[in-house]
C-alpha cells in the first residue's frame, strides 16, 4: 500500500474498513487521479430542483455516469437541456461518499449542436458585458441631432454602406461620411471589426455607425463577439449599430447606444429628415421677423406720442428715430427675402450684388437694382452726372 | 468639428434669440442686435441645409499609424 501514503490520514481500524472510509477514500483517489475533462454525451433523466441543482446522467451507447451541476453553476444556463440533448460537459470526476457513487460534477454544459454552441458562447458573452455594467440601459447617451461627421465602420463593398449613404444622402447631406473599411464576415471579422472601432475613435466624428446587411446566422457571428462588442462599449462618442437582421438581437446592439434593425434605419436615426428642419427653421424666421416687426410697431406709437407731445423742438430726435426704423426695414430685407419681398419690401443691390442698407450707401449717379417680388428692376440715385 | 460652423448652435441659438424677441421686455436697441444676430444664425443655417454635395470619404492608417481619407464613390 506504498502507494497510498498519500491517504495515511484514512487507515482501518480492527482490521476493517468502515463503509465511509472506503468511499472516502475512493473519492480522493478519484479526484486525485482525473484533471477537469470534456465529456460528451447525451443528457437523460435531468431533473431540476428547487434548489437550482439539476442531476442528470450522461450516456453513450456503451455506458452512462450520473452528474451533478449545482445552483452556482446551472444559473448561467437559461433552462435545463432537454433529454436527449448532446452536449459537451466541463467535469470533474469524483465520488458521492454518501451513496459510494461515481458521479462527475459538471461545471458547463454546451450543447454539441453548433447552433447551442453558438447560443451557449453568446449567453456567456452577454454575462460578461452585464456583469462589467455594458448593458445597463442608463449608459445609452442620445445620438446627436444633427451631425457634422458620421463614421461608418462596414465593409466598403456592401449594400450596407449603400443603403446607408443613399438615405443619408435624401436627408441631410451636409454630413461628412467617413467609412472606415472592415470585414464583416469570416475569420478575420472580428479582428478587423475592432481594429475599424479603434480607428473611428481617433477620428473627430459626432457618432459611428457599426454594422453590416442581413445574412445567415454564421454571417452575422462576428457581431456577437465579445470583443467587438466591448470596442463598441469603448467608443467615445454616441453609437448606433445596424445588422441587418429583423428578430434576432446581437451584442454589438445590446451595447450600442441605439440598435437599429437595418442599416438603412440606422441613416436614419443618426440624421434629421432636410424638410421638416427647413419647415422648423422657416417657422423660426417667421417668428423672428414677427418678434422685431412688434417691437417696432411699439417703438413707433412711443415716437408718435413723443412727436406730438414736443411738436417742433424734437425734430432731432424723431430724425433719430425715423433712421433706425430705416435701417430695421433693411434687416428685415435680409431675412428669408422672398417672404419680405412679399409684403412690399424692395433689397437694393449694387452691381456687385451688395446689399445697399445706408443712405451712405447711394452715391448720387449710381446704378443699382432693386429686387421686388416678381424680379429686378434697374435704377439709379438721382443727382448724378 | 471647429472647421464648419455646427447647425445645432446656430439652431439653438436662434431659437433662444426668438424667445428673447418675443418676450415683452426687450428695450429696442436689444431687439434690433438681436434681429441682426438671429438673420446671421438663419444664414449659417440655411446655407447648411442647401449643401447639395455629400462628402463620402474612406479613412485609412498608413503604415506609422497617421490616418489619411479618400474619396470614396458609393
Amino acid at each position: 500500500m506504498g502507494g497510498l501514503s498519500l491517504f495515511d490520514g484514512i487507515a482501518p481500524t480492527d482490521g476493517a474498513w468502515s463503509v465511509a472510509q472506503v468511499t472516502q477514500r475512493a473519492r480522493q483517489l478519484v479526484e486525485a487521479g482525473f484533471d477537469r475533462l470534456w465529456v460528451r454525451g447525451e443528457v437523460t433523466g435531468l431533473k431540476a430542483y428547487q434548489s437550482g441543482h439539476w442531476y442528470f446522467s450522461l450516456r453513450d451507447r456503451q455506458a452512462q455516469v450520473r452528474c451533478v451541476m449545482w445552483r452556482m453553476d446551472t444559473q448561467r444556463l437559461r433552462e435545463p437541456p432537454e433529454d436527449g440533448t448532446e452536449v459537451f460537459a466541463e467535469a470533474r470526476p469524483t465520488v458521492w461518499e454518501e451513496r459510494g457513487e461515481f458521479r462527475l460534477t459538471v461545471k458547463q454544459l454546451i450543447p454539441t449542436s453548433a447552433d447551442g454552441m453558438w447560443q451557449a458562447r453568446l449567453e456567456r458573452a452577454r454575462e460578461a458585458l452585464a456583469r462589467d455594467g455594458l448593458l445597463d440601459p442608463s449608459r445609452k447617451r442620445p445620438i446627436p441631432p444633427y451631425p457634422r461627421r458620421l463614421a461608418i465602420v462596414t465593409s466598403p463593398d456592401g449594400a450596407a454602406l449603400r443603403d446607408i449613404v443613399s438615405v443619408v444622402r435624401r436627408r441631410w447631406p451636409a454630413v461628412e461620411l467617413l467609412v472606415v473599411p472592415a470585414r464583416v464576415q469570416g475569420e478575420t471579422a472580428e479582428a478587423e471589426l475592432c481594429a475599424a472601432l479603434a480607428l473611428a475613435g481617433r477620428l473627430d466624428v459626432d457618432a459611428v455607425i457599426v454594422g453590416r446587411g442581413g445574412g445567415s446566422r454564421e454571417d452575422l457571428w462576428a457581431f456577437n463577439s465579445e470583443r467587438v462588442a466591448r470596442a463598441v462599449a469603448a467608443a467615445k462618442v454616441p453609437t448606433i449599430s445596424a445588422v441587418g437582421h429583423e428578430t434576432d438581437v446581437s451584442l454589438t446592439d445590446l451595447v450600442a447606444d441605439f440598435r437599429a434593425a437595418t442599416p438603412s434605419a440606422a441613416a436614419e436615426a443618426a440624421v434629421p429628415d432636410r424638410g421638416a428642419v427647413l419647415g422648423l427653421v422657416n417657422g423660426l424666421a417667421r417668428r423672428l421677423a414677427g418678434g422685431l416687426t412688434g417691437r417696432v410697431d411699439l417703438a413707433t406709437q412711443r415716437l408718435d406720442r413723443t412727436a406730438d407731445r414736443l411738436a417742433s423742438g424734437a425734430g432731432g430726435r424723431l430724425e433719430r428715430g425715423r433712421s433706425r426704423l430705416d435701417a430695421l426695414g433693411a434687416g428685415l430685407n435680409a431675412l428669408s427675402p422672398l417672404r419680405v419681398l412679399e409684403r412690399g419690401f424692395a433689397v437694393a443691390r449694387d452691381e456687385r450684388g451688395q446689399v445697399l442698407r445706408h443712405v451712405g450707401a447711394f452715391t448720387p449717379g449710381a446704378r443699382f437694382r432693386l429686387t421686388v417680388l416678381d424680379g429686378d428692376v434697374p435704377a439709379r440715385v438721382e443727382g448724378g452726372p | 468639428m471647429t472647421d464648419r460652423p455646427s447647425f445645432r448652435e446656430a439652431l439653438e441659438r436662434l431659437e433662444s434669440i426668438v424667445r428673447e424677441l418675443e418676450g415683452s421686455d426687450v428695450d429696442l436697441d436689444r431687439a434690433l442686435a438681436l434681429f441682426e444676430d438671429g438673420v446671421r444664425q438663419l444664414q449659417v443655417a440655411r446655407a447648411l441645409l442647401s449643401e447639395g454635395e455629400q462628402k463620402v470619404r474612406r479613412v485609412l492608417a498608413e503604415a506609422d499609424g497617421t490616418l489619411v481619407t479618400r474619396d470614396l464613390d458609393v
